[in-house]
């Protein structure tokens, strides 16, 4: 069974189903392109936007009072996604966020640390119709998420505590010049491997590092491929093989071939 | 004992370093020169392309280095390239071996995002095929692990129980491995006639093959010996290390996902409880796991009892726009901790994710653990982390 079949599978459950809350909610609009033979009684569901940004919930508030206790104006900024803690500390004060964060606030855990490269990716393909047009189309202006960043580069980790079962999510921006923030191996030895897949992907060093080397890629490999520049080249050299059977995209034209319907 | 994180020795490391130059004295006299040791990439306690260099004085192990990314497939750079119902094929792929589960943390981050919420039964049906996952898991790995150690019987046992688990993923969702039964706002379809009959006889089945592993394998000289005191896991090293689910419950840490993370599915609902070991040794991981199979099992005749009507799938748009900003959702996995960190810029796909694969942290803690021990030791402490190759290397 192919995906487009599939999806019309699921889309049958859909009509079936009664999701009162989300009928109530429903705005019947359909993005351009989606005008579709028998898929027009299917509302979008659109949630409201939120004129104002949410009060911190409770808990959230008290981490970062206590963070803000610890580390002063080295906050640069916080927010929070679903009462989820994000903050933004200065470069410098990266480690010392880590040993507050551990010492302080009894996270012991690290989930992970990772990087973000905020810039849009430029068009596969290039610019020309014709090019693959299966990938996902993204904005092409450059916005930042919960806490903004100043820079392209971010790199975000979250710690965890295993017995106070809270969490939160830490983001540095990386200065361009120097191309590093300073390592975590010193306060969670877990951030070793981390930090190697972050710089290997996104060329962002960690000062301090014990031994920054290759992890998943060969010795020999150039570049950084999680950065946006850095092209997917199967799809440069040839379409996605799967083309014809996905939907037309939003922003394009039902074409003839119309996603096989 | 208390740890120093930089050096990763204990506080007591100058006695101990005295025995080991008394040690380093007799291996002068003996001549015994250090030794490099290759075990993988192909090596049948890897469980795929795992390769340890391990270096070694005697039979100890002195240094241990795992090398990794044999079978990296760049599913983080994947992900910026396919809409929402595409990456639900690939995330299947990160651990194969509990495939549906790794489904739901991914789901749950862009049905949040976009304020879709599941209906009951999508939510129930949902739990139940995460909780069959983690049995089939863990019914192979209390197989498996006596093969490691030895004794060959249990991984044929664990082979064939496994497999009216899987035959009942496969009645529901059409696949036995990866089942892509996921839909952003609920399930494909709802489950087959008949099924839910057939499940409640596999769980009396499970719970014989549990038992009939602790008859075999627990109260096993031989398997005791091999395990107890092997591979011990201080829980303060193994959070800092990212070390979670039955690894970190082994050592101690009363600390489940399901339990104490951020509420999903519908284990607020189950009357259940969280298992730990205290030793933190190979022994009480297996132990652990043992219990948490059970554990699942109970849930899941619960769960079944508990199977409201209705639909299985929300009103979704036709095209999946997930709307602007990021979210954290992570889950309880059969490995441990699977989280996404989703970048949303509106589009049908997401602008970055991050996946938090369970193994990769399990298994980053192998340079410190491994440091000391016998060689066939490494197999015991491998084996008993449990890890899948795809969900190191994603």
């Amino acid at each position: 069974m192919t995906d487009a079949g599939d999806s019309r599978e699921a889309e049958a459950q859909a009509e079936a189903g009664d999701s009162r809350e989300a009928e109530a909610k429903a705005e019947t609009e359909l993005p351009p392109g989606a005008g579709s033979p028998e898929g027009d009684e299917i509302p979008i569901v659109e949630p409201e936007p939120d004129p104002e940004p949410e009060p911190l919930p409770e808990e959230a508030a008290k981490l970062l009072a206590q963070l803000e206790k610890e580390l002063k104006d080295s906050i640069i900024e916080s927010g929070h996604t679903f009462g989820d803690l994000v903050v933004r500390v200065a470069p410098e004060a990266w480690r010392k966020a880590a040993e507050v964060a551990r010492d302080k606030l009894e996270c012991d855990y690290l989930s992970f640390v990772s990087g973000i490269d905020w810039m849009p990716a430029p068009k596969v393909g290039g610019d020309d119709a014709g090019g693959d047009t299966s990938s996902p189309v993204q904005p092409t202006e450059i916005t930042f998420g919960i806490a903004g960043s100043d820079g392209r580069f971010q790199v975000f980790a979250r710690v965890q505590s295993t017995a106070r079962h809270h969490g939160f999510t830490l983001k540095v921006d990386v200065d361009e010049d120097t191309f590093s923030v300073p390592s975590w191996v010193p306060v969670y030895p877990g951030a070793d491997w981390h930090e190697r897949e972050t710089w290997e992907m996104f060329g962002i060093g960690f000062d301090g590092h014990p031994g920054m080397r290759h992890l998943y890629l060969p010795f020999e490999f150039e570049g950084h491929p999680l950065r946006k520049d850095y092209p997917l080249l199967s799809r440069e050299i040839k379409p996605w093989p799967g083309l014809v059977d996905v939907e037309p995209m939003p922003g394009e034209e039902a074409s003839e071939e119309g996603g096989g319907e | 004992m208390t740890v120093d994180f930089r050096s990763g020795l204990p506080d007591n490391a100058g006695a101990m370093l005295q025995k080991h130059l008394a040690d380093a004295r007799i291996n002068v006299e003996l001549e015994t020169e250090g030794m490099v040791l290759n075990i993988g990439p192909q090596h049948p306690a890897t469980h795929g392309t795992l390769r340890v260099v391990v270096k070694l004085d005697g039979e100890r192990v002195v240094s241990a280095d795992p090398v990794i990314g044999y079978m990296h497939r760049g599913y983080e750079k994947l992900t910026e390239f396919r809409t929402y119902p595409q990456i639900t094929t690939l995330i299947n792929r990160i651990d194969w071996l509990s495939s549906f589960a790794n489904e739901v943390p991914f789901i749950h981050a862009a049905e949040r995002l976009m304020g879709v919420q599941a209906p009951p039964r999508a939510e129930y049906i949902r739990t139940i095929l995460t909780e069959l996952s983690r049995i089939s898991t863990f019914l192979l790995f209390l197989g498996e692990m006596g093969l490691q150690v030895g004794a060959i019987t249990p991984a044929f046992y664990g082979f064939r129980d496994r497999e009216h688990v899987l035959n009942l993923i496969e009645a529901a969702t059409g696949g036995r491995f990866h089942p892509n039964f996921n839909r952003i706002g609920g399930l494909k379809v709802d489950l087959p006639s008949g099924w839910i009959d057939d499940c409640r006889r596999v769980m009396k089945k499970v719970f014989d093959s549990v038992d009939e592993f602790e008859e075999l394998v627990v109260g096993n000289e031989i398997f005791e010996v091999r395990t107890r005191g092997v591979g011990v896991i201080p829980p303060g090293v193994g959070a800092a290390y990212g070390v979670s689910g039955s690894n970190i419950r082994a050592s101690g840490v009363d600390w489940d996902l399901r339990r104490d993370g951020q509420p999903y599915l519908v284990y607020r609902d189950l009357d259940w409880k969280v298992w730990t070991h205290p030793d933190g040794d190979s022994f009480a991981r297996y132990w652990v796991r043992m219990q948490e199979t059970r554990e699942s099992a109970r849930m899941v005749v619960q769960l079944l009892d508990g199977l409201p009507a209705g639909p299985v799938m929300a009103k979704v748009p036709r095209i999946i726009k997930v709307p602007e900003g990021e979210v954290w959702v992570n889950t309880e996995n059969p490995l441990g901790e699977m989280g996404y960190y989703l970048f949303s810029k509106g589009a049908t796909g997401p602008f970055r994710c991050k996946i938090r694969s369970a193994s990769f942290s399990n298994v980053s803690i192998l340079p410190w653990l491994l440091k000391g021990v016998y060689v066939p030791d490494i197999i015991t402490i491998l084996a008993s982390l449990y890890f899948i190759l795809g969900d190191i290397d994603r």
